[in-house]
C-alpha cells in the first residue's frame, strides 16, 4: 500500500484513507465564459483528459482523514509520488518537477 | 498447415517435434497499404478481416511488445452481450454472433464455451434494473431470461439462497449465449490466419511517432525500427491509446486505470458458468483448468503500471467470499493488472479521428475482450470504405461534442 503524503496534515498516511479525484489545474469557466462556450469547447473542458504516462498533476481528497483536497505530482508509470501540494498553487512546471525528483 | 485430426495423428507418430511455426515474426518493409498500431485481439482481428473480408493483404501490425501481451492476456475472458441500449446490444451482439464459429473459421481451437453469464439481484433495485435489461436485451434480439432464486441455485448448486443473508439471492438475469473463451488462443488465433493471407506480424517494435504530410493526413509511423510508411493507420492500443493519439496531435477523452484479476488453486468443476454480482462487487468463473477466475472493478487512481493496490483484490476476495463461503479457504495462485482505457460514458469509441488516414478502436475500458471479432470486424471495415459500418457509426468521436452518450450502465467496471 503506498503512503501518501497529505499537506494539510503534514503528514504520510496510508493510501485507504484518500480518494483519487482526477486530473488537476482544470478550471472551471465562470458564469460569463459558460455563456459563450462552445460546444468544443465545453467537451474539452467535461471529457478530454491529458491521461499522461509520465508525471501527472493530479488532486487528491483526504477523505477518511482531514477531508481537504490537495494536488499530487504522480509519475503514473511507476505509481510514485514525486510531491504533494495546496490547491491554490500553480501547475508545477517541468523544471520545478524535475528539481522535487532530484531533492529526493 | 490446417489443424485437423489427421495433422494431429501424423504429428504424434514423430513425437510433436515437427510442427511448423504458426505466425513468422517479420522485419517491417518499407511501406504498407494499412499498419495496425496494437497486436492485442482486436488489432489482429482487424488485420485479419481487412486481409479475409476486405482484401488488403498488404498490412502489417506493429506491437511495442510481444502478441497479446497487453490486456488480451489480462483479462477475465468473459463474453456476453446483454447491454441496456440498442447501440450496445448491436455491437456487442455483433461480437457473440462473430465469437460464434470463430474456431472453425480461424482453423484455430478459441474454446468458446457458452456456458452463460448469471447477474445476481440482492434488493429491488436490482431486480428492477435486471428484468429491465432482460426486456431490452429481447427486443433487440439478444438473449436473456429472468431467473428465480430456486431457478438460479438450480443452475450453481452452491449458492445459497436462504433469505437470511446479507445478500439475498432475489433473482437473476441469465444469458446462455455468454460465456468464456481462451484469451491467448484468440491472439493467436487470429495472428496464424492473418499470417497466413500476408499479413506481417512486426513485434518488439514500438511506434514512437505518426508522421502526417503537408495536408495532415498520415505517412506513416515511426517506429524503434524505423520509419514504416503507410497512407491507413489503425490504432487499437488500449490503455496507451492516449499517448499514441498524443503523436498525431489528437486529445482523447480517455483516463487509463488498471484492472485487476486473480486466479485460485485449480478445483474441480464447482462455478458452471460466469457468476457476476454489482451488489458485492465482484465476479467469478471457473476455467477449463480448473482455476477459479475472479475480478472486479478498476483501481481508484489513473496510472500505467499494469499492477495494482492489494487492498482492492482483498476487498474482491470478501465479496466473493459473500456470495460464496465455501472458498474461504481457497488460495490464490496469481494475481495481475492491465491498463484499461475508460470514456467518460463507459462505451467504446470506435471510428475516424480528425486526422485523415488515422482510424481508432479505443475506449473499450473494463469489458473489450468480449467485443474482440467485433471490433477487429468493424475497424477493417472502417479502415477500408473510409467510413464507419452502421454499428459501430454511433461510437464516434463526436458524441462527446454533440452529446449524445451511449451511458452504458450495464458497462460499469464492475460488470465484467
Amino acid at each position: 500500500m503506498m503512503l501518501i503524503h497529505c499537506p494539510h496534515c503534514d503528514e504520510k498516511r496510508p493510501e485507504v484513507e484518500f480518494a483519487y479525484a482526477g486530473e488537476a489545474h482544470i478550471v472551471r469557466p465562470n458564469a460569463e465564459q459558460q455563456q459563450a462556450m462552445s460546444d468544443a469547447k465545453w467537451s474539452e473542458f467535461l471529457f478530454i483528459r491529458d491521461n499522461v504516462r509520465g508525471e501527472h498533476c493530479e488532486r487528491w481528497w483526504h477523505a477518511n482523514g482531514c477531508n481537504m483536497f490537495f494536488n499530487a505530482v504522480r509519475n503514473t508509470v511507476t505509481d510514485k509520488f514525486i510531491k504533494t501540494y495546496k490547491i491554490g498553487q500553480k501547475r508545477p512546471t517541468q523544471a520545478q518537477i524535475q528539481k522535487w525528483k532530484s531533492a529526493k | 498447415m490446417k489443424f485437423s485430426a489427421r495433422s494431429l495423428f501424423a504429428n504424434a507418430l514423430s513425437g510433436h517435434k515437427n510442427w511448423p511455426e504458426q505466425f513468422p515474426n517479420k522485419e517491417p518493409k518499407k511501406e504498407y497499404d494499412a499498419i495496425i498500431v496494437g497486436a492485442g485481439g482486436h488489432g489482429l482481428g482487424a488485420a485479419y478481416y481487412l486481409a479475409s473480408k476486405y482484401g488488403m493483404t498488404n498490412i502489417a501490425v506493429v506491437e511495442k511488445g510481444w502478441l497479446g501481451g497487453g490486456n488480451t492476456g489480462r483479462n477475465t475472458t468473459i463474453i456476453r452481450s446483454n447491454y441496456l441500449f440498442d447501440e450496445s446490444a448491436g455491437i456487442y451482439d455483433h461480437a457473440v454472433d462473430l465469437w460464434d464459429g470463430l474456431s472453425q473459421e480461424l482453423n484455430y481451437n478459441v474454446m468458446f464455451s457458452k456456458r452463460g453469464v448469471l447477474m445476481l439481484a440482492h434488493n429491488v433495485h436490482d431486480v428492477q434494473s435486471f428484468t429491465r435489461h432482460v426486456h431490452a436485451n429481447r427486443l433487440n434480439g439478444v438473449d436473456n431470461v429472468w431467473l428465480t432464486p430456486e431457478e438460479c441455485q438450480k443452475k450453481v448448486p452452491i449458492l445459497d439462497i436462504s433469505p437470511n443473508r446479507r445478500y439475498p439471492v432475489m433473482g437473476g438475469a441469465f444469458q446462455q449465449r455468454a460465456g468464456v473463451a481462451r484469451h491467448d488462443s484468440v491472439a493467436w488465433g487470429y495472428a496464424r490466419a492473418a499470417s497466413k493471407l500476408g499479413v506481417d506480424i512486426i513485434q518488439n517494435c514500438k511506434v514512437i511517432g505518426i508522421r502526417r504530410g503537408a495536408d495532415g493526413a498520415v505517412e506513416g509511423v515511426e517506429t524503434e525500427k524505423g520509419f514504416i510508411g503507410a497512407k491507413k493507420i489503425g490504432v487499437s492500443a488500449a490503455g496507451n491509446t492516449s499517448v499514441v493519439m498524443e503523436m498525431a496531435g489528437l486529445r482523447f477523452p480517455l483516463e487509463s486505470y488498471p484492472l485487476q484479476a486473480l486466479v485460485s488453486e485449480p478445483v474441480k468443476p464447482i462455478v458452471p458458468c460466469v457468476i457476476m454480482s454489482n451488489a458485492v462487487h465482484a465476479y467469478i468463473s471457473q476455467s477449463d483448468k480448473g482455476e477459479l477466475v475472479i475480478g472486479a472493478g478498476t483501481d481508484q487512481y489513473t496510472s500505467y503500471s499494469q499492477r495494482g493496490a492489494l487492498h482492492l483484490v482483498e476487498h474482491n476476495i470478501m465479496a466473493i467470499c459473500e456470495i460464496f463461503p465455501v472458498f474461504k479457504r481457497m488460495r490464490m495462485l496469481r494475481n495481475w493488472g492491465g491498463i484499461v482505457d475508460v470514456t467518460p460514458d463507459r462505451s467504446p469509441i470506435l471510428g475516424k479521428t480528425p486526422v485523415k488516414g488515422l482510424y481508432v478502436n479505443c475506449g473499450w475500458g473494463t469489458g473489450g475482450f468480449k467485443a474482440t471479432p467485433g471490433a477487429g470486424h468493424l475497424l477493417a471495415y472502417t479502415i477500408a470504405k473510409d467510413e464507419p459500418h452502421p454499428i459501430n457509426a454511433p461510437f464516434n468521436l463526436d458524441r462527446f461534442v454533440g452529446g449524445r452518450l451511449i451511458d452504458e450502465a450495464a458497462a460499469a467496471a464492475v460488470a465484467h
